[in-house]
C-alpha cells in the first residue's frame, strides 16, 4: 500500500498503480485523452498532466506510478494552464467541422474541450490532409487525427495485425498504414476495433446510409432489412430511450418507421446456419480421417480474412457454411422472392450489423446469386442505424413493439447468442447433440463456452459420437495464439469458434462508441438473457427453418443447400496473395 | 573618443554562445532515424538567421529553399519541386558571397544527393522513408548488441547489480569485458547530452560487475540433439557458442591458440583488460557446457571435411590476426615487428624485455596506442608514436592517446615512415621519416598528408613496431571451397556463407577489424540464425523486472568519470589501470539516466525488447 495525497486528500493506493488509477479509485477525475487502459499509457497528449509537489515540471498521470508520500495536485494553476494549452495545440491541428462530423455525439476531444471551458483558439490552424482511397470500409481522415496512437497500439497488441503504424518524424509524425501501402492492399480484417477506440473521427466506418435511402425512395424496390443478433443489445445506447424499452420488438417497429418493407431477423438465418454447420461438423466428425482438424466456424468475416492472410493453410478447415448475413441474402433473393412471386432484382436486401467487416463480406465476388447480383445489397452498422433514426426523428417512445416479419423473422434462443463469444459454439452443440442422439440436451449443457475469457476450452461428450474437444476465441491476438498452438501441435481441438472482435459481435467494430468503456460483456449478457427466456432454444426447432427445408431446401448439406448456403473460401484472394 | 577600444563580450553574446553550445550538443545527439528532409529544413532556418543579409542568394535563397522543403514535407511537392530546389541550391552555392550562404546551399545539395530516396518517398506517397523507431532508445539502438542500457542502469541505481548483469547477459555474454574495454557507442547519442553530458554507461556497467558477485547462467533449453562447431574462441565465437548452448544445441569450440579469448586476450593488453577479469566472462560462458579444444587449427589438426561430416552447423569466427604491412623498405629487418605479434606475445604471457631500448610504433589507431603503452611497460627507455597525419586525425580514442602521453609516449605526428635503416647485421637501427603537411580533406573527412618541403629525418631506434592494420586469414577457407571476397569470408547479412548452407561466419573474419561489441553482436546474430537454420525458434529472454522510473526532477548534474591509477605508477606494471565508480558515484551517475525506455517514444512500443 502506498500513501499519498491528491488535491490535499489522503489516498491509499496499491503499489504499481498510476496516479491516474489512484485518483480514479478515489473518485477524482483527471482529464485525459490519449490514455487507453492497459494499451496506451504513453503520455502523448499531455492532457492528464498533474503537479507533483516538489517537482519543477509536470508529470503525466497516466504513466507515473504512485510513490509513498507523493503530493499530487491535479488542478493546480500550473497543471490547468498546461492542460488547456495542450488542448489548444491539439485543436490547432484538428479540423473542426463538428456539426457535420460523424462523431459529433461521441467525440472525446469535443467532450474534453467542453469540460475545460475552452472558449477561444489562440493558435493559427495547421490542418494537414491526406488522400484516402474510399473503397475500403474503414476510412482515415488525417485532418481529424490527434496522434493519440491508440489505433496503432490496439491493432498491434489486441489484434496483432499491425495494420497501423507511426509514420514520419518530428512534427510530421502521424499515423498511417504500415509499410507505405494503401489499406486495401493490406491484410486488414476490417474488424473496426481501431474505429471504436478512436477518440475522434480520424478513423470511421464508411457510411452507406445514402444507398439505403435511395433504395427506400425507389418505388420499384422492395427493401428488406435483416438485423444481426448483437444489434438488439446495443441499438439504443446512444438514443434517448429508456433501456427497458429498447427491446427487439421496438427495434423492429423503428425499422418499419424508417420505411423498410420487411423487417426480418438475421437470427432466422443463424438458426439455418446452425442446421448446416452442425450437420457439416457431424459429417466431418464421423469421417474424421477425411478432413483437416479442427473445423472452424466461418460466420465472422474478420476471422475469415485473418485466417486467409495469416494462416492460409487452415483455410481448408473453415466450415463452408456461409455466414448468417449471406445465407439470409441468398435465401431472400431465391426462396422469399419466389414466395412473393417477384423478380429477385426487385428486392433490395439491407443488413444491419454490429460489424464493419460485413461491408467487405457483402462485396465478395463469391457472394452473388445466379444472376450475378449481390445477395446483400448494403450493410449498415448499428451506428448508421442510430443516425438514421435520429435524422428521421423517429419518436421511439411512441412506438409499440411488433414482431419481426414472417417467414424470415422467426428465431430461437440459440440464434440470438451468435452475438456473444461462445454463442455459435453453444448453439451448434445443442443441435449437433440432437442430430446424433435424437434428443435435446439441456440448453445450458454447454455453458462452459460462455463468458468473456479470450480463449476458452471445453470437452463434451455426445453419446453415440464420442468426446468433442472445442475451443472458443475472440480477439485476433487470442486467435493468433491459438493458431500458433495448433501449428505447433501443442493443442488439439475438433471444433473452434472464432470471433475477430474481443467479446464477439457484441463488442463489434460497428457498435455504438462509448468512450473509455468496453461494453461487450454487458451487451453479451443481454443476449444470453434473451436466450434464457426464449420459448425455443434449439435451432432445429425453429418452425420457419423446418418449413424451408420441407418446402425448398430438402435437407441440410443437400444439393440446394450446398448451392445457396455454402461458399468456396478459395473463390477470392486476400491482397498480396501470389 | 579613443582610436581603438577593447571590446568586452557582452551579456547577450555570452547567452547566444551558450545557446549555440546547447544546440551543438543537441545536433550531435540527434536521434537516429530523423527525417533528412526535415533536418535540412531545420538547418536552413538556422543558416538563414546567420545570414548578414547583404547578398541575394543567401538572404532570399535560403528562405526560398526552406519553403520548397516545407512543400516537400507537406506532401505537396512533385518531381518539379525537387528539380527547382536543386537548381536554386546550385545557384546559391555558385553565387553566394560568403561561406554562410554557399555552405547552406551545400547542405541542401548533400542532402538531396545522400537521401534521394527519402525525398522521392515524400513527393510520391507523402511520407518519410526513414523508420520512426530507429531512434526510440538511442543507447540501445546504437549498441551493436542492443543491450538494454536504461534497464541495467535503473537496476544499478536500485542496487540490484546481479540482476543488471543478468539483464546484460541476455544480449551480451561479455559484461565484464565490455565494462572495461567497450568503445561505448551507446554514449554517443545519449539524450542526456541534450542537457549536459552523456551518462557514463560503461562506468555503471563496471560498477555492476564489480558488485554483482557470482551470477550463474540461466538454465538452457532442453537438448535439441543438434551439433554445432564453432571455429575460433574469440568474442564472436564464444558469444555464439554461449547462446547456441542456451538454445539447447551441443557446441564444440575449436581454438587455434592455447587459451580462449581471441583478440580480447591476444590483442588487448592486460593493463586494460586483466586476464583474471577476462577469464570471469569466459568461465561463465563455458559453465553452460561447451566442449572446448584448444591448440587446434582449421586445416591442420582438424579439416573442413571432418567438420562438415560431424556437425549440423559450422560457425567460422577466426578473427583477423594477420598484420598488414606498411610497405616501406627494410620492414623485414630484425627488430621490426608487428603490433599484432607484440600484443599476442603479451597475451601469451611472454613479455619481451625492452629495457633501455628506443621503440618507434608506427600508426595512429588504438592498436598503436596499445603497442606503445605495452612497450613502456616492457621497460623501453623511449617510446615514439610515429604517425603521418595530425593528432586530431588519429583513429585512436582520445582517452587512449591521453593515457599514452601521460605514460611518456612521445607523439611524432605528420611524419610519414620512409624506410628502415639497418646495420651490417641486418638489425634495424633507425626509422627515416618524411615530414608532412596537412592538405585537402580526403574521403575520410581528414586532411590528406602531403610531403612537406623539408628534408627527411632520421629517428634513432632499436625496435620498430608496425601498427598499420590487420587482416583476416582466409587460406583455410579457400581450401575448403568457401567464397572469399576482398580478403574476407563472404557471408550474407544473417551470417550464412552460402544460401541454405550449414556454414556461417561471424566476427572479423567476415566483417573487418572492429570493436569487441561488434564481434559480440555478430556472434549473437549468427546464433539466432543458426538456431533458425537448424529448424528452431528459441528465444533468449530474462525474467528481470525493470524498475519503473522514479518520479523526480532531472536537474543538470555533472557526469562522473572513471579515473585511472597515476601514470608514474601504472606504467610500471600490467595491472588494470582504471578505477571503477564508488557506490556514491554510481548512484549519482545512474540517477542521471533520462529513462528513454519510458519517456519519449520508447514507451510507445513497450520500451526495450524483452527477448530476441
Amino acid at each position: 500500500m502506498v500513501n499519498l495525497t491528491i488535491n490535499g486528500r489522503s489516498v491509499v493506493a496499491q503499489e504499481g498503480m498510476t496516479v491516474l488509477e489512484a485518483a480514479s479509485a478515489a473518485g477524482i477525475d483527471i482529464p485525459h485523452l490519449c490514455f487507453l487502459e492497459g494499451l496506451n499509457e504513453i503520455g502523448a497528449c499531455r492532457v492528464c498532466v498533474v503537479e507533483i509537489v516538489g517537482h519543477s515540471r509536470l508529470s503525466a498521470a497516466c504513466n507515473t506510478l504512485v510513490e509513498e508520500g507523493m503530493e499530487v495536485l491535479t488542478d493546480s494553476p500550473k497543471a490547468r494552464r498546461a492542460r488547456r494549452t495542450n488542448l489548444q495545440l491539439i485543436l490547432s491541428q484538428h479540423r473542426m467541422n463538428c456539426p457535420v462530423c460523424i462523431r459529433e455525439g461521441s467525440c472525446q476531444l469535443k467532450a474534453l474541450c467542453a469540460d475545460m471551458n475552452l472558449l477561444k483558439l489562440p493558435y493559427e490552424a495547421d490542418i494537414r490532409r491526406k488522400k484516402w482511397d474510399m473503397s475500403t470500409p474503414i476510412i482515415r481522415d488525417e485532418s481529424k487525427c490527434i496522434k493519440c496512437m491508440r489505433c496503432v497500439q490496439l491493432c498491434e497488441k489486441v489484434q496483432t495485425m499491425n495494420i497501423w503504424d507511426i509514420s514520419g518524424t518530428g512534427s510530421w509524425t502521424t499515423v498511417d498504414v504500415a509499410g507505405d501501402c494503401a489499406l486495401k492492399d493490406t491484410s486488414c480484417t476490417y474488424c473496426g476495433q481501431c474505429v471504436t477506440h478512436c477518440p475522434t473521427a480520424a478513423l470511421t466506418a464508411r457510411d452507406d446510409t445514402q444507398e439505403v435511402y435511395e433504395a427506400l425512395e425507389d418505388p420499384e424496390k422492395i427493401v428488406l432489412v435483416q438485423v444481426a443478433p448483437a444489434v438488439r443489445a446495443a441499438w439504443a445506447e446512444e438514443l434517448k430511450l429508456d433501456a427497458a424499452l429498447a427491446t427487439p420488438g421496438r427495434m423492429a417497429a423503428a425499422l418499419k418507421a424508417v420505411g423498410f418493407d420487411y423487417v426480418f431477423d438475421t437470427n432466422w438465418a443463424a438458426d439455418l446456419t446452425i442446421m448446416e454447420e452442425a450437420s457439416e461438423f457431424i459429417q466431418r466428425f464421423t469421417h474424421y480421417k477425411d478432413y483437416k482438424w479442427p473445423m472452424f466456424t466461418s460466420c465472422c468475416p474478420g476471422w475469415v480474412r485473418f485466417v486467409k492472410s495469416q494462416f492460409p493453410n487452415f483455410t481448408y478447415n473453415l466450415s463452408t457454411a456461409k455466414s448468417p448475413q449471406q445465407m439470409f441474402g441468398a435465401v431472400a433473393k431465391s426462396y422469399f422472392a419466389e414466395k412473393l412471386g417477384i423478380d429477385p432484382k426487385k428486392l433490395y436486401c439491407v443488413s444491419l450489423m454490429p460489424c464493419v467487416s460485413k461491408k467487405s463480406e457483402r462485396a465478395l465476388p463469391t457472394m452473388v446469386n445466379d444472376a450475378g447480383d449481390p445477395d446483400v445489397d448494403a450493410v449498415i452498422t448499428t451506428r448508421e442505424f442510430e443516425r438514421m433514426l435520429r435524422s428521421r426523428g423517429v419518436a421511439l417512445n411512441l412506438l409499440g413493439e411488433i414482431p419481426f416479419d414472417s417467414p424470415l423473422g422467426e428465431s430461437t434462443g440459440a440464434a440470438v447468442i451468435f452475438g456473444a463469444t461462445g454463442g455459435v459454439m453453444d448453439a451448434a452443440l445443442r443441435t449437433a447433440y440432437h442430430m446424433v442422439t435424437g434428443e435435446n440436451p439441456d440448453a445450458d449443457s454447454f455453458a462452459a463456452v460462455r463468458g468473456l475469457e479470450g480463449w476458452k476450452e471445453a470437452e463434451f461428450t455426445i453419446p453415440g459420437a464420442g468426446s468433442v474437444q472445442v475451443a472458443v476465441v475472440s480477439g485476433l491476438g487470442n486467435t493468433r495464439r491459438l493458431m500458433e498452438a495448433l501449428e505447433e501441435g501443442s493443442v488439439h481441438y475438433d471444433f473452434v469458434e472464432v470471433m475477430a472482435c474481443p467479446g464477439g459481435c457484441a463488442g463489434g467494430g460497428g457498435q455504438p462508441i462509448s468512450p473509455d468503456q468496453e461494453l461487450a460483456g454487458v451487451r453479451g449478457d443481454k443476449l444470453w438473457g434473451l436466450d434464457k427466456v426464449a420459448h425455443l432454444r434449439y435451432s432445429h426447432e425453429n418452425p420457419a427453418v423446418q418449413t424451408i427445408y420441407k418446402e425448398y431446401l430438402g435437407k441440410p448439406l443437400g444439393e440446394k443447400s450446398h448451392h445457396l448456403l455454402h461458399t468456396n473460401h478459395f473463390g477470392w484472394d486476400m491482397p498480396g496473395k501470389k | 573618443m579613443s582610436r581603438l577600444v577593447k571590446r568586452s563580450v557582452g551579456r547577450e553574446q555570452s547567452i547566444a554562445d551558450g545557446l549555440y553550445a546547447d544546440l551543438g550538443r543537441r545536433i550531435a545527439v540527434a536521434p537516429p532515424g530523423t527525417c533528412p528532409v526535415d533536418m535540412a529544413k531545420g538547418f536552413l532556418s538556422l543558416c538563414s538567421a546567420q545570414s548578414c543579409g547583404k547578398c541575394v542568394p543567401c538572404r532570399v535563397g535560403i528562405q526560398q529553399m526552406a519553403a520548397l522543403l516545407e512543400e516537400v514535407l507537406r506532401g505537396e511537392g512533385d518531381e518539379k519541386t525537387l528539380e527547382h530546389l536543386e537548381e536554386t541550391a546550385r545557384a546559391v552555392y555558385d553565387s553566394a558571397d560568403c561561406a554562410i550562404g554557399y555552405d547552406a546551399a551545400n547542405i541542401v545539395l548533400s542532402s538531396l544527393r545522400g537521401f534521394r530516396e527519402d525525398y522521392e518517398s515524400h513527393i510520391r506517397s507523402g511520407r518519410c522513408k526513414t523508420g520512426f523507431f530507429t531512434g526510440a532508445v538511442p543507447c540501445v539502438e546504437l549498441c551493436p548488441a542492443n543491450v538494454d542500457v536504461p534497464g541495467y542502469v535503473a537496476l544499478v541505481r536500485e542496487g540490484r547489480c546481479a540482476d543488471a548483469v543478468r539483464l546484460i547477459r541476455k544480449d551480451n555474454p561479455f559484461p565484464t569485458v565490455c565494462a572495461l574495454v567497450c568503445e561505448h557507442p551507446c554514449e554517443d547519442h545519449c539524450r542526456r547530452r541534450v542537457l549536459d553530458d552523456a551518462v557514463n554507461i560503461r562506468g555503471l556497467k563496471r560498477y555492476a560487475i564489480e558488485n554483482a558477485g557470482v551470477v550463474p547462467p540461466p538454465a538452457g533449453e532442453v537438448s535439441t540433439g543438434k551439433k554445432v562447431a564453432v571455429i575460433g574462441g574469440g568474442p564472436s565465437g564464444l558469444t555464439a557458442a554461449y547462446y547456441l548452448r542456451l538454445m539447447g544445441h551441443s557446441v564444440t569450440l575449436y581454438e587455434r591458440r592455447h587459451r580462449l579469448g581471441g583478440m580480447l586476450r591476444y590483442g588487448i593488453p592486460a593493463y586494460r583488460l586483466p586476464f583474471e577479469l577476462l577469464n570471469q566472462d569466459i568461465d561463465h560462458i563455458l559453465s553452460t557446457g561447451i566442449e572446448v579444444h584448444t591448440a587446434v587449427s582449421l586445416g591442420q589438426e582438424i579439416t573442413y571435411e571432418e567438420l562438415d561430416k560431424n556437425f549440423d552447423a559450422i560457425l567460422m569466427a577466426t578473427g583477423s590476426h594477420l598484420a598488414s604491412e606498411c610497405g616501406i623498405p627494410g620492414e623485414d629487418a630484425e627488430n621490426v615487428m608487428s603490433a599484432v605479434y607484440l600484443l599476442r606475445e603479451a597475451g601469451a604471457e611472454r613479455n619481451p624485455d625492452f629495457t633501455g631500448k628506443k621503440v618507434a610504433v608506427v600508426g595512429g589507431g588504438n592498436v598503436a596506442m596499445d603497442a606503445a603503452r605495452s612497450a613502456v611497460r616492457f621497460g623501453a627507455e623511449r617510446v615514439y608514436c610515429v604517425y603521418r597525419r595530425r593528432r586530431e586525425d588519429m583513429t585512436a580514442l582520445g582517452d587512449e592517446i591521453e593515457g599514452a602521453l601521460a605514460e611518456g609516449v612521445e607523439l611524432l605526428t605528420l611524419k610519414a615512415p620512409m624506410r628502415v635503416e639497418t646495420d651490417d647485421s641486418g638489425k634495424a637501427v633507425a626509422l627515416w621519416v618524411k615530414p608532412q603537411t596537412p592538405g585537402l580533406i580526403d574521403s575520410s573527412g581528414r586532411p590528406k598528408p602531403t610531403n612537406a618541403s623539408l628534408p627527411e629525418e632520421r629517428l634513432d631506434v632499436d625496435i620498430i613496431v608496425m601498427a598499420v592494420g590487420q587482416k583476416a586469414e582466409t587460406e583455410m577457407f579457400e581450401k575448403a571451397g568457401l567464397p572469399i571476397n576482398r580478403g574476407l569470408l563472404q557471408a550474407m547479412p544473417n551470417g550464412q556463407v552460402m544460401r541454405n548452407g550449414k556454414v556461417f561466419a561471424s566476427g572479423e573474419c567476415a566483417t573487418k577489424p572492429g570493436s569487441a561489441i561488434q564481434a559480440i553482436s555478430s556472434g549473437k546474430i549468427a546464433a539466432a540464425n543458426i538456431d533458425e537454420f537448424l529448424g528452431f525458434d528459441h528465444r533468449i529472454s530474462v525474467d528481470v523486472d525493470i524498475p519503473a522510473p522514479r518520479s523526480e526532477d532531472k536537474p543538470l548534474r555533472g557526469r562522473v568519470n572513471t579515473s585511472l591509477r597515476p601514470a608514474p605508477l601504472r606504467k610500471l606494471d600490467f595491472d588494470g589501470i582504471e578505477i571503477g565508480l564508488t557506490h556514491e558515484e554510481a548512484e549519482a551517475e545512474a540517477s542521471r539516466c533520462l529513462r528513454c525506455d519510458h519517456y519519449g517514444c520508447g514507451i510507445l512500443k513497450g520500451g526495450s525488447a524483452r527477448k530476441w
